[in-house]
C-alpha cells in the first residue's frame, strides 16, 4: 500500500510514512466481521441503498464540519492555513454549536423515520388523506 | 426538555500512544456519535410504541395469549417497519464506526507499533507468550463487529485493533464513559472504597482487562496494590501496557493469559479478582471453568467482583429482554443472551462465595465529562445510560 492512496484530498495531509506493507488500509478498513450479516428490511436491496446513503450522509457531515472550520479560521485570522485546519480543536461554544448542527442534520435525514414513530404515537393525525378529503367535502 | 448533545470527540484524552486523527477523521466520529444519539433517543423509543400499540396486541389477537419469551417477541418485532428501520440503522452505524476507526489506525499501523515499542522501552509491565492459544470463544466471533476482534495482529508488534477500540468506544458509548473511557473502572473503584473502607488489597487481578480502560482506575484508587490485568489479545495488552505507562500508572502489569487456565498464578494469591464487561464475551462452558479458576487464585476472605449488563430475571419484561438481547445477535456478542439468563449467585457458589456472602447492586458510570450529572446516587434507568449490574461476594472457605 502506497501512501498516496491512503491520504484523502478532503482529509488533508498525506501521512508521512505508510502502514505496514501487509496492511491494505483502504480495503481492510471495510472488512466484514465474522458471522452472516442480518438484513432487517424486507428487501435487502433497500437496506443496501440505506447503507450507501448513510455513508454519503456521514461524509456530507464531515464536509460541513470542515467548511465550518475553515469559516471560523478565516473569520478569526483573516487567512487560511492547511496545517491550522488539521490542528483545529473547537472551543466549548463552537463544539456545542457543531454538535447542535449534527443533531439537526441527523434529524433532517431521518425525518421519515421520526414521522413514522409520530404516526404510531398519534394515530388521530394519521388518517388517510382520501378519508380526510371525504370529510372535508362534508364540511 | 432540550435535546442533549453528546460531547465532541476531541474531549477524549489523547495520551502518548493514541492514534493521530486528522480533521475529517475527528468530524466523522462527531457525526457518528450524533447519529447514534438521534437513533437511540428519537428512533429507538418507537420500538416500544410499536410493541405496545400494534405488535403485542396483534400477537394476542392471533394467539389468544401474550409472548412466552423474548424470542417470540423478536419474531413478531421483525415484521414491524419501525423496528426494521431502527435495527437497520443501528447495524449500519456500528459497521460505519468500525470502518472509520480502522481506516484511521491502519493507515498509521507502523507508527502506532513504533510509538508503543518506544513507550515500553525499559519497562517490565508487559508479558506476552509466543505459544499462547487464544480461547475458541474469542476466535469464533468478531466481538462488537470488530474484524479480527481483540487478538488479531496484522504484523509482529501490531496494535491496530487495540488503538481502534480505544479511540472508537467513545463514539459507541456517546462519550458516557468519560475522557479516558474508564467510567466503569472509576465506578467500581469508588464503590469498593466507599462500601469497604477497611479493605486494603495488596494484589488485584483484572480478568479480560483488554487495553486496561477499567484496570487503571482500580490501580489509581489502590496505589499500594499490585494490579495485574490479563487478557488473551496481544495487541490489547501491548497497547494497554504502553498506555498505562504513558498515563503514569506504575502499579499495573499486563499479562497474556487464559482465564480458564491461569497457570502463572499460585493458589490463593490475590485479594481481589475483578471482571468488567468480560463474562458475556466468554462461552457457556468456559464461564464455569473461569469461575473455578477464580476460586483457586483468590485468597480466602478475598473479594470476587463482576460488572455486567443486567441479568434477565423473571421480573424483566419480555420486551426489555428482547431489546437487551439485540446486541447478542446483531452486535456480535453471541454469549450475551445465554450469560444473562444465568443466576449470578449460582456462579458465585462455583467461585467459593456462599449464598449468604453474595451481593448484587446497580452502579452508574462515573463520567468526568458530565460532572453536573454526578449526584452520587444510583438511579435505575433502562435506557442507554451506562448503569450496570455489579455482583460478587467474599470468598469464604469452610474449613
Amino acid at each position: 500500500m502506497k501512501t498516496e492512496l491512503s491520504g484523502s484530498h478532503a482529509g488533508g495531509s498525506v501521512p508521512e510514512t505508510s502502514a505496514a506493507d501487509a496492511v491494505n488500509d483502504i480495503v481492510m478498513a471495510g472488512n466484514k466481521s465474522k458471522g452472516g450479516r442480518p438484513y432487517f428490511l424486507e428487501d435487502p436491496a433497500v437496506e443496501r441503498v440505506l447503507n450507501i446513503s448513510m455513508a454519503i450522509a456521514a461524509d456530507l457531515a464531515v464536509l460541513h464540519e470542515r467548511l465550518d472550520t475553515i469559516e471560523r479560521l478565516l473569520e478569526a485570522k483573516g487567512h487560511l492555513n492547511r496545517k491550522e485546519i488539521e490542528g483545529y480543536v473547537p472551543d466549548d461554544t463552537a463544539a456545542e454549536e457543531r454538535q447542535a448542527w449534527h443533531a439537526r442534520f441527523s434529524a433532517r435525514i431521518l425525518r421519515i423515520v421520526q414521522q413514522e414513530v409520530e404516526a404510531v404515537a398519534n394515530p388521530a393525525n394519521n388518517v388517510p388523506m382520501r378519508t380526510i378529503a371525504d370529510e372535508i367535502n362534508e364540511m | 426538555m432540550s435535546y442533549q448533545l453528546p460531547p465532541v470527540w476531541t474531549k477524549l484524552q489523547q495520551h502518548a500512544v493514541f492514534p493521530e486523527f486528522n480533521h475529517d477523521e475527528r468530524a466523522r466520529y462527531n457525526f457518528l456519535a450524533n447519529l447514534n444519539r438521534f437513533v437511540s433517543t428519537v428512533i429507538a423509543p418507537g420500538n416500544k410504541l410499536a410493541y405496545e400499540r400494534r405488535v403485542e396486541p396483534q400477537f394476542v389477537q392471533e394467539h389468544g395469549r401474550s409472548f412466552a419469551d423474548r424470542f417470540e417477541v423478536g419474531e413478531a418485532m421483525k415484521k414491524d417497519p419501525v423496528y426494521q428501520m431502527w435495527a437497520a440503522l443501528r447495524r449500519s452505524t456500528m459497521e460505519m464506526r468500525q470502518q472509520n476507526g480502522r481506516a484511521v489506525v491502519l493507515r498509521q499501523a507502523n507508527q502506532l507499533a513504533a510509538k508503543v515499542a518506544e513507550e515500553l522501552k525499559g519497562t517490565e509491565t508487559l508479558q506476552l507468550k509466543a505459544d499462547f492459544k487464544v480461547p475458541p470463544y474469542l476466535t469464533h466471533v468478531d466481538n462488537h463487529l470488530m474484524p479480527g476482534s481483540y487478538h488479531t495482529e496484522y504484523f509482529p508488534g501490531d496494535v491496530s485493533n487495540a488503538a481502534n477500540y480505544d479511540s472508537g468506544l467513545f463514539v459507541t458509548s456517546g462519550g458516557m464513559l468519560g475522557s479516558l473511557t474508564d467510567g466503569g473502572g472509576r465506578a467500581i473503584a469508588a464503590w469498593v472504597k466507599e462500601t469497604y473502607p477497611d479493605f486494603h488489597p495488596k494484589r488485584i487481578l483484572d480478568i479480560g482487562c483488554g487495553l486496561g480502560h477499567n484496570t487503571l482506575p482500580i490501580a489509581l484508587a489502590f496505589p499500594d496494590a499490585e494490579v495485574i490485568g490479563i487478557d488473551a489479545g496481544a495487541p490489547m495488552l501491548r497497547y494497554g501496557a504502553a498506555r498505562a505507562h504513558a498515563l503514569g500508572v506504575p502499579n499495573v502489569k499486563f499479562i497474556q493469559a487464559d482465564a480458564a487456565s491461569m497457570k502463572e498464578f499460585a493458589n490463593e494469591s490475590f485479594d481481589w479478582v475483578q471482571t468488567t464487561m468480560f463474562l458475556h464475551e466468554t462461552g457457556g462452558k468456559s464461564i464455569h471453568t473461569i469461575f473455578r479458576e477464580i476460586n483457586r487464585v483468590l485468597k480466602n476472605g478475598g473479594l470476587n467482583l463482576h460488572i455486567e449488563q443486567p441479568q434477565y430475571t423473571p421480573e424483566m419484561s419480555m420486551y426489555e429482554q428482547f431489546m437487551r438481547d439485540w446486541d447478542a445477535y446483531y452486535n456480535a456478542e453471541p454469549y450475551w443472551g445465554h450469560m444473562h439468563d444465568l443466576e449470578p449467585a449460582d456462579l458465585m457458589v462455583e467461585a467459593g462465595v456462599p449464598s449468604d456472602k453474595f451481593m448484587q447492586v446497580g452502579v452508574k458510570a462515573i463520567n468526568d465529562l458530565d460532572k453536573k450529572k454526578q449526584d452520587g446516587k444510583v438511579t435505575e434507568d433502562y435506557g442507554r445510560s451506562p448503569i450496570w449490574n455489579v455482583f460478587g461476594g467474599w470468598k469464604s472457605t469452610v474449613k
